[in-house]
């Protein structure tokens, strides 16, 4: 106290220092917080920013020839596309084709080579088994023309030439069933081969009926929970989590169980004379809303309930001695203050539908599959990366977008309200 | 029970009984009415069944017997919200999604009003709590006392028959709290309202009510205007309950009319009124108001005085306590303006208590 009163004012509200020292106190305090946050800063950026770049680059990757050809993909990439490449060009072809057997480069061009055209990797076994070891005579044309007639043609050169570029939008545009023609125009593919515009709208429909569902079985229940005593509620809200404690390959099983035609309803419902056939629950779309339902319900419920735990059962009183009818009181003062349980419940919900696949794997039939089947399909069964990337890549910028929207709505509402 | 059949009253309760469990009954046969245009306190502690009873006037619960009239009709199958009351909630219920004006209109449109006469009530009642600046504001953007006139301007704008308020400035600080009262009691005499106030705060009841109605346990104490309350408080829970009081313990030695002479533990013997002890020789608890005891110089000529010991002195800025031992009762205090203060009290110091017969009320015993 003494100290301070023998400074003059001006050092001590002297403006520069003051806030010299606030930054000087601050730095610490920022340092220290971003040391607490660093551990998870590092491991989103390991398990979260590195796979979804990774998977975004691998939809448009395209440097399979690139890096088991570099001379031939340099080469071709200068050419013209008009007549034939050069000759420097089949000879850097030819050395490099030799060379590829080593380091199972041969099998990675094979592969991508083959969605240009399914017999390209026979044509390039067979090229390479009766490859000359020395340069020939005639040149590298006549030799490889020699060995099959493929390499007289123009279009089996532009094949290579189209997988010798950095990136490809062939798989972004395979994934909503486009490609490019000739003439590099991009265009619709044959009708009988269109699957994943269909795939793509199934999957929207599915997690939104699942979402619709979810929300108008968990709002009654969530009221009722939040309506409850407290050691009533707890216990009944032990019954919501309980499906947690066991896994979802065994929940979506016993579905099978309860559902296929031999099962449990339906032979009470055949018992008790209600139909005369067994119904087909499972393996269609049915089954797979059942199932979904049941295993996303509880991430709607627990949002909402602890909105509606917030919320005190007043202001319902409120409304009514005000004279409005007890269920127009309900809808007009108690569910608009549900609203942010309403969105963060949905939207759980339906992202985490999105992205099913067991579920409908079991459950469904052929045409409930959705994305997540087809991108492990692509994954598993025929390791096409860039089809299962592009796929993933779509899935996540249309769950951005219908993000974006669904964000500009909700608030709106709030605005709207305002 | 002649008050309940009261002809001119607004609110009758006759014969109410509560129970939530079966077992304890909340309200213990409540009978209470109510004047058109009375402002009446419900005053009890935390748990006497105060909002029980105000929710069974709103609606929101039902008596387990009795009756309940608004006016000549008979409330008890009405639905709250066909009752036509005002409420103010303690915690305001503004609801929050809503502007303060959309708050005001929400009676009106729920009762089909015109909009254009709407439009009118809701600035007029703007106008009246002068908050007109502030009408399309949220409610949590304003502050307490701005809340709390805006859910009294709700329940107001729709001119209920009845307007009820259980402990509605619970939520504010000492000084708003008070400005609130008066706020509120002002609004009252200006609109001709029917007011049932409920709170545990005595001072907020005698500030702002024609009549006070006690509870205890489920039980109407006593139901009087607040300065019958504070200076005759008809039993020792309602004298305890009631503003600042000296309790003495002591048997009744003789009785004459309305007068009495009780015989104290300690050897004092004092004059008092008889309030609801009748017998002779019945233990009575004996109430004084620390105001009515005088000091030493004053307390001379007065036909009760007892010497006493200074413990300790309180200064209250306007007044001061002075806490005295009286035989074993080491919590007797005794009100002193500061003007009247003099050199001879002094902590430790040796004074004579004296006060009035009629400052004595001897009342029940059954009290701790
Ligand atoms: N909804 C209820 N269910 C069961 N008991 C209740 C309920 N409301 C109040 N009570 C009980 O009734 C008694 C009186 O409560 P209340 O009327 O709220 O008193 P006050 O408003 O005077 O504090 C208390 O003992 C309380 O526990
Ligand atoms: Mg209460």
């Amino acid at each position: 106290m003494l100290q301070s009163e023998t400074q003059t004012p001006s050092a001590f509200f002297d403006g520069r220092s003051l806030k010299a020292k606030l930054r000087r106190a601050e730095r610490w305090r920022k340092i220290k917080a971003a040391a607490l946050v660093l551990p998870l800063a590092v491991f989103l950026v390991i398990v979260f920013v590195v796979p979804i770049s990774n998977m975004l680059w691998r939809s448009v990757d395209n440097t399979e020839l690139m890096q088991v050809m570099p001379e031939t993909a340099a080469h071709l990439q200068a050419w013209d596309g008009q007549g034939l490449p050069d000759e420097a060009t089949m000879a850097a072809f030819a050395e490099e084709l030799r060379a590829s057997r080593q380091g199972g480069g041969l099998g990675r061009i094979g592969r991508r080579l083959n969605y240009e055209d399914p017999a390209f990797r026979g044509l390039l076994m067979r090229t390479l088994r009766q490859l000359p070891v020395e340069q020939p005579v005639e040149g590298w044309r006549a030799s490889l023309q020699s060995i099959d007639a493929a390499w007289a043609e123009r279009e089996t050169w532009r094949a290579l030439q189209r997988a010798s570029s950095l990136t490809t939008d062939r798989y972004l545009l395979a994934a909503v069933d486009l490609q490019r023609d000739d003439d590099r125009q991009i265009q619709r593919i044959e009708a009988e081969q269109r699957v994943y515009v269909s795939v793509f709208q199934r999957t929207l429909v599915i997690a939104g009926s699942v979402t619709l569902i979810c929300l108008l079985m968990g709002f009654p229940l969530a009221y009722w929970l939040a309506t409850l005593p407290t050691s009533q509620s707890n216990l009944l809200m032990i019954f919501v989590l309980l499906p947690f404690w066991t896994s979802l390959l065994v929940r979506t099983a016993s579905w099978i169980v309860l559902l296929q035609t031999g099962g449990v309803i339906n032979t009470t419902l055949m018992a008790t004379g209600l139909t005369s056939d067994p119904l087909q629950l499972v393996f269609n779309r049915f089954g797979v809303l059942v199932a979904m339902v049941h295993i996303l319900l509880p991430f709607m419920i627990l949002p909402l309930y602890s909105v509606m735990k917030g919320i005190s059962p007043s202001y319902l009183r409120a409304a009514v001695s005000l004279g409005e009818h007890p269920f127009i009181a309900f809808w007009k003062v108690y569910v608009p203050q549900t609203i942010s349980g309403v969105a963060a419940g949905t939207l759980l919900v339906f992202i985490m539908a999105l992205g099913y696949y067991i579920t409908p794997a079991l459950v469904g039939g052929p045409s409930d599959q959705m994305v997540s089947y087809y991108v492990a399909y692509y994954t598993n069964t025929t390791n096409n990366w860039g089809m299962a990337a592009a796929l993933g890549s779509l899935l996540l910028i249309v769950t951005l977008l219908l993000y974006l929207v669904y964000h500009r709505m909700v608030n709106q509402k709030q605005l709207v309200r305002n | 029970m002649q008050q309940a059949y009261d002809s001119d009253a607004l609110v009758r309760f006759s014969g109410v009984q509560k129970t939530y469990d079966g077992e304890n009954l909340v309200v213990k046969d409540l009978n209470l009415s109510i004047a058109q245009g009375e402002f009446v306190t419900l005053l009890g502690p935390s748990g006497s069944g105060k909002t029980t009873c105000l929710m069974m006037l709103a609606g929101f619960e039902v008596p387990t017997s009795g009756d309940i009239f608004l006016g000549d009709k008979r409330l008890n199958t009405l639905p709250p919200h066909k009752r036509n009351i005002g409420m103010v909630f303690q915690n305001y219920a503004l609801f929050p999604h809503m502007t303060v004006e959309e708050n005001l209109h929400f009676p009106l449109k729920a009762r089909k009003v015109p909009a254009a006469e709407a439009r009118q009530r809701v600035e007029r009642i703007l106008d009246t709590i002068q908050l007109k600046d502030f009408a399309r504001r949220r409610p949590t953007q304003l502050s307490g006392g701005q809340q709390q006139r805006v859910a009294l301007a709700r329940a107001l704008v729709f001119e209920p028959q009845l307007v009820l308020m259980d402990e509605p400035l619970g939520a504010l600080d000492k000084q708003l709290r008070e400005h609130m009262q008066l706020e509120i009691k002002h609004l009252h005499e200006q609109l001709g309202l029917t007011v049932v106030f409920v709170t545990h705060d005595q001072s907020e009841a005698l500030t702002m009510s024609d009549r006070v109605a006690v509870f205890n346990d489920g039980v109407i104490q006593q139901i009087d205007t607040p300065d019958r309350l504070y200076e005759a408080p008809s039993n020792a829970f309602v004298a305890q309950f009631i503003g600042e009081n000296n309790q003495l313990v002591g048997r009744i030695a003789s009785i004459e009319g309305e007068r009495c002479q009780v015989q104290v533990e300690g050897g004092l013997s004092t004059g008092a009124i008889l309030v609801n002890v009748r017998e002779q020789g019945a233990l009575t608890r004996l109430s004084i108001r620390p105001e009515r005891v005088r000091l030493n110089g004053a307390s001379e000529g007065l036909p009760n005085r007892v010497k006493a010991h200074i413990e300790e002195f309180i200064y209250l800025g306007d007044h001061l306590r002075v806490r005295c031992r009286v035989g074993d009762n080491s919590q007797f205090m005794a009100r002193v303006p500061v003007t009247d203060f003099c050199s001879s009290l002094k902590v430790g110091a040796d004074i004579m208590l004296g006060w009035r017969d009629e400052d004595v009320r001897a009342l029940d015993c059954t009290q701790p």
